[in-house]
This record gives structure tokens, C-alpha cells and sequence, in this order.
């Protein structure tokens, strides 16, 4: 198996693997950001292959690859809405746990352990890339995001969410989130991995797509929930770039 | 699975619910244990509700308020009524005028609403069952007396403050008498009512006159201590008009009783969990209020608006909508609003329900000042029109 993934980061996942589906539990956090990341992924497919989320099945037809896609939680929602699902995870123990859970909701997902790179060379091609939360855990993420860019179809969008590097997102993802609130185990995340918007954006281009748009992702301790903000990407973020068809 | 949702009841709420979700594409089952059809067709008999504006506007988004006969309510006056010498000076006065949205609510006799609501079932996602009763449930089924058996993702429980979708989920519920009772009543009147509401706070509790619509009936909601109103129920029709013409008072000239007459024993209960997997309580069955200022079905109305927008949207990000996850949505909108506005009806009772002359001046002085400040009582009126607080989509006008 050719692989970016640094193999640290891999054990570092593998041992969170069991409890991906409470929304109590170890992945509270993704749990609670869930519905924000649903709102602009569900929305930016739609826009740009002309799909109304009002009605039935909104993405048959589409196919979409779940890089990292761990438990399942942006493969079932993908399924429900009618996509043709591949999850990917580099994490073996997390395939049968997001299979298990899938066959429990009566939903049909292809999941398989493997590789961005893997699926690129093996000619695996999408009309949807999500690519969330991944792009700060590879060690190459040029080579990565260039694999990403191969699995797309010409036409073909990804979805790209990471962390911004700052220190507001020092005190937020590590301090706060590893350190105060224990949302995640200490040493998840490595905030010298963490990407700004420009330098994701620059990334992007190079890969050989072109941005559409980003967006903050914001969480309101208030509310205890995230939202999508237009100007606040200081910590978490959003992005959406095109594969150009050929002309 | 049959439906996306099962909803156990077939009064107002139940059909209001399978209503909004099928405005936002979701597809129920409303499981109803009457024959609905001698409701919908009962003549007069004065059972009525005052609708906020914020149910008003629930109501036209589903569909059922167009061609409903309703009254407007154009002002109400609450004032500190002395058992027997009528209305004190200190009146407290909502002015529809007030509110730039339009009246501050409505009339409508349930007879007309539930007629209404039964002709709106006839939609292409909604099955309406009627005679038929729950037997055994659990995450995500129902089983009928009939013997059918239901799937669906979310089983709402719209059955009342005696909820047995709740009591088979074994969810406990807390509950407060008041030792008060509700007398109910259509009251015609020779002088036409203006579309003005009164509110009289009395010793023994608040008395209400709620305009209905022709402009010569009222409805009444008379709140007695237990055994004075046991006392009152017992008496024969002329005997209760005797007893209520001096706390009516003569302002809309001679009047008598237009209608039957019913008896609502007064409690608030409080379910301990309005949701579980697969499972969420909406009305009544989460939170029975005191129907002073008929707030009970105005707050299960709400309760619908919320859970159908929290649904949709769920369903519209792909996620699965019986997960506890999305339905603790509603529950941390809903529950704090109605808890907070339970406990506040519950204080305002017990303090206007009592002849302390301590008490009578704080309340006067507190009636003249809310009077005086035009910003604080416009913020009475816009929670008393429902307006106040996160809205729900169906009740701001918009659609899901």
C-alpha cells in the first residue's frame, strides 16, 4: 500500500475506533460539528450539480469518495441522500465499524481500507471528493491533495476542511479542545501541521484545481453548536474547489 | 418503514404535526384513538381557543387557516378585579395597535379548527388511522390493537398530559396541582364585544372573556378554588349565571349562557424527558400548562413548529432523524421556553389568585407602571402574541 499518511497519525486513530457513533462519546466533537459540515457540503453539491434538497434522493447519481471517513459520519448522510458512497479510511479497525453501523441504518456504502494514492492509481474516479479534517494528519500534503485532484472526474468538486494556523487556533484546537475540554486526546492534532486558508488555497492550485469558495466553521459556546461564517476562518475551515473539465 | 414518522394522537397537535412535516416533505402516520368525524361535525358548544399570532401563522403555513372562521382579538384588558365590585381602575390595556404584525391573536372554536385540520389530512404523506390505539412500542415501531405493526424513524408522542406514548418509554413525569378548576363556557351578550378580550384577576382566580367571532358570544375560562368550583358545576344553568353575572359584570350588557358548559381541573405537569432514541414528546405530553390566556395549545403548537423544522432539516442534511442527537435539538429549543413560561403563568396565578391587600397594592402598583411604560408592555404583548423568543420558521412566515 503507497501511502501519505504518516503511520503515527494512523495508530493515533485506530486507537479511537470503537465509539465513533456515540454522540456523547470520545467523537462528541465531530458529533456537534456535524450538522455545520452537512449543511455546506449538502449545499455546495447541490449548487454546482443543480440538485434541490427539498426533494427525494437530492444526489443519485453522484458518486462521492469519503476520504478518513472513519465511523461514517459524512458516508451515511451522503448515502441517505441517494449518492453512490466509497468510504476510505487508512485505519483498518474503523472499516468494519462504519460497515456494521451502515448495515444497522439499512443503508448500502462501499467501505474500503485504502489510500487516496491507491484509489487515484487504481483509476478510481468522483464526482464529489470530501476531504474533511484529513489534509493537517498527512505527512505530504502536496502529494495528497494531487492524488485528490486525480479522483476526480473533469467537473468534479472537493470538499476541503482543515485548521487554520494561528494562535487562536493554538489556544481553540489545542489548548481548548486537547488540554481543557478533553473533547480529543492529547497529541490528536499537531499544530505545526496546520494550514491557512492562503497557503491551502496555493496548495489547491498547484494540485490542479481551481477554489470556488471557503468558509469558517464557528463554534458558539452558547448555543453549543457550530456555524458557517463568511468572514471568521481563524480556526476551523471550509473550502470547495473544481476539477476544470477538459476543454 | 411505513412513515417517517409515527405520531401517536389525533387531537390538534398531532394533526399539526404530520401538517408541518409534510410542508417540509416528510412522510407520517397519525395514529388517532377517536372516530374524528363527531368531533368535526358537533354543533356549537363554545370550546374555543385564543391563538397567538405566532400559531396563526403556523396555521396558514400548513394550510388550515384559510376559510376558518376566526376573531380577531384587537386589544385585550387585563385588569384587578375585587370579587364583587368588578374591575379596579388599575387596568392593564394591550392594544393590537401595539404589535405592527396585526392583532395580537385569534378566536377559534374547536369545532371549526378540528374540522379544518381533518380536511388538510387528505395529503399524499399522511395516513390518518382513525380508531386505533397503541399497544406496545419501542425504538421506532408501534404496534396497533388492530394488531398492525408500524415502523418509522421517529415515534411523537402527541397524546396528552396522560401520555401513554411517555408512560411506555417509561418516562416519568412531575406534576403540581392548584386545587383550581376551569369552568368554560359560551356566554351570549346584548352589546357586541368589539373584539376585546378581559382578563379579571379575582380572589379565587383569573376570569376571562374571550371574544368569538359574530360579535355577541364570548367565551369564558372562570378559575375557582376546587371546591367553590365543584360547588359552582353542581348548580343548574340558571344558578351558574347567577353566580358569574356579578363577576362578569354588566359592561356588555345582559347576558346568558349559549352554549354547554365544561369543567378542566387545573395542574402543571412536566415530563422528565421530552426525548429518547427514536422517540420525542410534543405538547401536552411534554408540558401540561395551566390554560390560563390559552397558552397550552399555543406552546404544543410551538412545540410542532420547532420539531418539524429540526426534522427537516435533518433529513435535508442526510442525517438519520431519530438519532438522540438531532432530537435533543428540540428538546434544549423547547424545554427551556416552556419551563421558563410554565414557572411564569404558575407565579402570575398564585399572584393574582389571592386577597392579601399587600399583595393588591404591589399588583396594582405594578399593573400602573407596566401602563406607563409602553416599551416593557409591548414586551408583554409580543410574548403573549408568541413572538418572543427563537421562532420557528412556520410561525415567522417562512417556509421549510
Amino acid at each position: 500500500m503507497q501511502t501519505t499518511i504518516d503511520p503515527a497519525e494512523v495508530a493515533k486513530f485506530e486507537a479511537m475506533a470503537a465509539e465513533w457513533w456515540d454522540p456523547k462519546g470520545k467523537f462528541k466533537p465531530l458529533h456537534l460539528m456535524n450538522p455545520c459540515r452537512l449543511d455546506y457540503i449538502t449545499a455546495q453539491i447541490a449548487a454546482e450539480y443543480g440538485r434541490d434538497l427539498k426533494g427525494p434522493l437530492p444526489f443519485q447519481g453522484l458518486r462521492v469518495l469519503d476520504i478518513g471517513c472513519g465511523g461514517g459520519l459524512l458516508s451515511e448522510p451522503m448515502a441517505r441522500l441517494g449518492a453512490t458512497v466509497v468510504g476510505a479510511d487508512a485505519a483498518a479497525r474503523n472499516i468494519p465499524v462504519a460497515q456494521v453501523h451502515a448495515e444497522q441504518m439499512g443503508l448500502k456504502i462501499d467501505y474500503r481500507f485504502t489510500t487516496a494514492e491507491d484509489l487515484a492509481a487504481a483509476g478510481e474516479r468522483f464526482d464529489v471528493v470530501l476531504n474533511m479534517e484529513v489534509v493537517e494528519h498527512v505527512a505530504d500534503p502536496q502529494g495528497y491533495l494531487t492524488a485528490c485532484q486525480e479522483l476526480l472526474k473533469p467537473g468534479g468538486i472537493m470538499i476541503c476542511s482543515t485548521l487554520n494556523r494561528n494562535p487562536q487556533s493554538f489556544m481553540m484546537a489545542i489548548i481548548g479542545a486537547e488540554w481543557v475540554m478533553r473533547w480529543l486526546p492529547k497529541g490528536t492534532h499537531d499544530w505545526q501541521k496546520f494550514i491557512t486558508p492562503d497557503e491551502l488555497y496555493t496548495l489547491i492550485t498547484r494540485a490542479g484545481l481551481t477554489p470556488l469558495d471557503r468558509k469558517g466553521m464557528v463554534f458558539n459556546p452558547v448555543t453549543w453548536s457550530w456555524r458557517l461564517s463568511a468572514r471568521d476562518l481563524s480556526v476551523n475551515y471550509v473550502t470547495t474547489s473544481r476539477k476544470e473539465p477538459m476543454v | 418503514m411505513d412513515a417517517d414518522v409515527l405520531i401517536v394522537g389525533g387531537g390538534l397537535n398531532g394533526p399539526a404535526l404530520a401538517l408541518a412535516l409534510a410542508q417540509g416533505g416528510l412522510s407520517s402516520v397519525v395514529i388517532d384513538a377517536r372516530q374524528p368525524q363527531a368531533r368535526a361535525e358537533a354543533g356549537f358548544d363554545g370550546r374555543s381557543y385564543a391563538l397567538s399570532l405566532a400559531s396563526q401563522r403556523l396555521l396558514a403555513a400548513v394550510g388550515v387557516w384559510k376559510g376558518l372562521t376566526a376573531q380577531p382579538i384587537l386589544k385585550v384588558v387585563a385588569s384587578d378585579g375585587r370579587a364583587f365590585d368588578g374591575a379596579s381602575p388599575f387596568a392593564l390595556r394591550f392594544d393590537g395597535a401595539e404589535l405592527e404584525e396585526g392583532p395580537a391573536g385569534y378566536m377559534v372554536e374547536d369545532r371549526h379548527l378540528y374540522a379544518a385540520f381533518l380536511a388538510a389530512l387528505q395529503h399524499p404523506l399522511i395516513t390518518h388511522l382513525p380508531a386505533e390505539t397503541v399497544t406496545a412500542q419501542g425504538e421506532g415501531w408501534v404496534e396497533l390493537a388492530s394488531g398492525r405493526r408500524l415502523t418509522g424513524a421517529v415515534v411523537a408522542g402527541c397524546d396528552g398530559r396522560a401520555s401513554g406514548t411517555a408512560q411506555r418509554a417509561g418516562i416519568k413525569r412531575q406534576g403540581w396541582s392548584y386545587h383550581q378548576t376551569a369552568l368554560v363556557a359560551a356566554i351570549a351578550h346584548e352589546k357586541p364585544h368589539n373584539g376585546v378580550a378581559h382578563q379579571f384577576f379575582m380572589g379565587g382566580g383569573p376570569l376571562a372573556i374571550l371574544p368569538l367571532a359574530g360579535g355577541h358570544v364570548s367565551s369564558i375560562v372562570w378559575s375557582e378554588r376546587e371546591a367553590e368550583a365543584d360547588r359552582i358545576a353542581a348548580l343548574d344553568d340558571e344558578g351558574f349565571m347567577t353566580a358569574l353575572r356579578p363577576r362578569f359584570g354588566d359592561f356588555l350588557g345582559p347576558i346568558r349562557l349559549a352554549g354547554a358548559r365544561f369543567t378542566y381541573p387545573l395542574t402543571l405537569t412536566l415530563a422528565e424527558h421530552w426525548v429518547k432514541p427514536r422517540l420525542a414528546l410534543v405538547g401536552d405530553a411534554a408540558h401540561g400548562v395551566h390554560p390560563i390566556a390559552g397558552q397550552g395549545l399555543n406552546l404544543g403548537l410551538r412545540d410542532v413548529a420547532a420539531l418539524a423544522e429540526v426534522l427537516v432539516e435533518a433529513k435535508r442534511r442526510g442525517e438519520d432523524i431519530g438519532a438522540l442527537d438531532v432530537l435533543e435539538r428540540y428538546e434544549h429549543w423547547r424545554r427551556f421556553d416552556t419551563t421558563t413560561l410554565a414557572l411564569g403563568m404558575d407565579g402570575i396565578n398564585r399572584l393574582f389568585s389571592n386577597e392579601n391587600s399587600g399583595l393588591r397594592a404591589i399588583r396594582d402598583l405594578g399593573m400602573g407602571l407596566i401602563n406607563a411604560l409602553p416599551g416593557v408592555k409591548r414586551g408583554f404583548l409580543r410574548q403573549a402574541a408568541g413572538l418572543s423568543g427563537r421562532l420557528p420558521k412556520l410561525m415567522a412566515g417562512q417556509g421549510l
